[in-house]
């Protein structure tokens, strides 16, 4: 993503987030991504209302539901970090505050997603 | 070192709200409920990893008054961010910038997240596999 960025633009670093056309992109990417994960994820709910352990197991053990919904962790909690990030930008002006409170946010959903992505991990190959 | 307090200009108070305005801070809001939501789907697919009892807890949470009717107003924000966020894509492409478009396109959004919200809601209660 820096080769969207000039040379000069790198090092004056100016703006809060210091790589504003990186962030635009990963944004809109995430976004265009999630719009059909986020339909089929609704779907799938949908279809697993009411449904017990098993069943549940069982529909996360097919390959194309495993990895349709590590997709969807992926770009929902990337989507999530950049949403969190601007807003954290807009509303603390501190610097200190700032930069701890998005430090938090970074690793906060990096750890989020990591935990979601183990867990269909382990029940997707446990169940072979 | 804490900031001098400087003047702030006024906004809530002078500007007349328009529907935009507010779909703007909901698309906001609703990231930011959609979120923390997030933290849940985590703990859940945790439960789910670890075994059927802890899944049995969770889902019994979920099942509970308290569980249903947050994930309803999860669901509500999740397809109004789904919907706002898919204007936001048309604007950033160019198109819907007008005052009407905007305002006709924002009334639409509204309309889609009832619908689609009701709908899943409708499917999910009357044909899903516990039903």
């Amino acid at each position: 993503m820096s080769r969207l960025r000039t040379p000069i633009a790198r090092a004056r670093g100016l703006g809060s987030a210091k790589d504003g056309t990186a962030h635009f992109w990963a944004q809109r990417l995430t976004a265009v991504a999630l719009v059909p994960l986020l339909v089929w994820f609704a779907a799938s709910l949908v279809s697993l209302s009411g449904a017990g352990y098993v069943d549940f197991i069982a529909w996360i053990a097919i390959p194309f539901n495993a990895v349709a919904l590590l997709l969807l962790l992926v770009a929902l909690f990337w989507h999530s970090m950049l949403g969190v990030q601007v807003v954290i930008e807009d509303y603390i002006q501190l610097e200190g505050a700032k930069l701890t409170l998005l430090v938090l946010s970074r690793l906060g959903h990096i750890m989020l997603a990591l935990a979601a992505i183990y867990a269909v991990l382990r029940i997707g190959l446990g169940s072979q | 070192m804490t900031q001098p307090q400087r003047p702030l200009s006024p906004h809530l108070q002078i500007y007349r709200w328009e529907l935009t305005m507010a779909l703007s801070i909901l698309h906001r809001v609703t990231g930011l409920l959609l979120s923390v939501g997030a933290l849940f789907l985590v703990f859940w697919l945790l439960a789910a990893a670890a075994g059927p009892e802890r899944f049995a807890a969770v889902h019994g949470f979920v099942a509970s008054i308290t569980g249903q009717v947050l994930l309803f107003a999860w669901t509500l924000a999740l397809f109004f961010h789904l919907g706002n966020g898919i204007r936001h894509l048309f604007w950033d492409v160019g198109y819907g910038f007008s005052m009407p478009a905007a305002r006709r396109s924002a009334w639409f959004v509204l309309m889609f997240s009832v619908a689609a919200t009701l709908l899943a809601w409708y499917c999910g209660l009357n044909w899903g596999t516990g039903a």
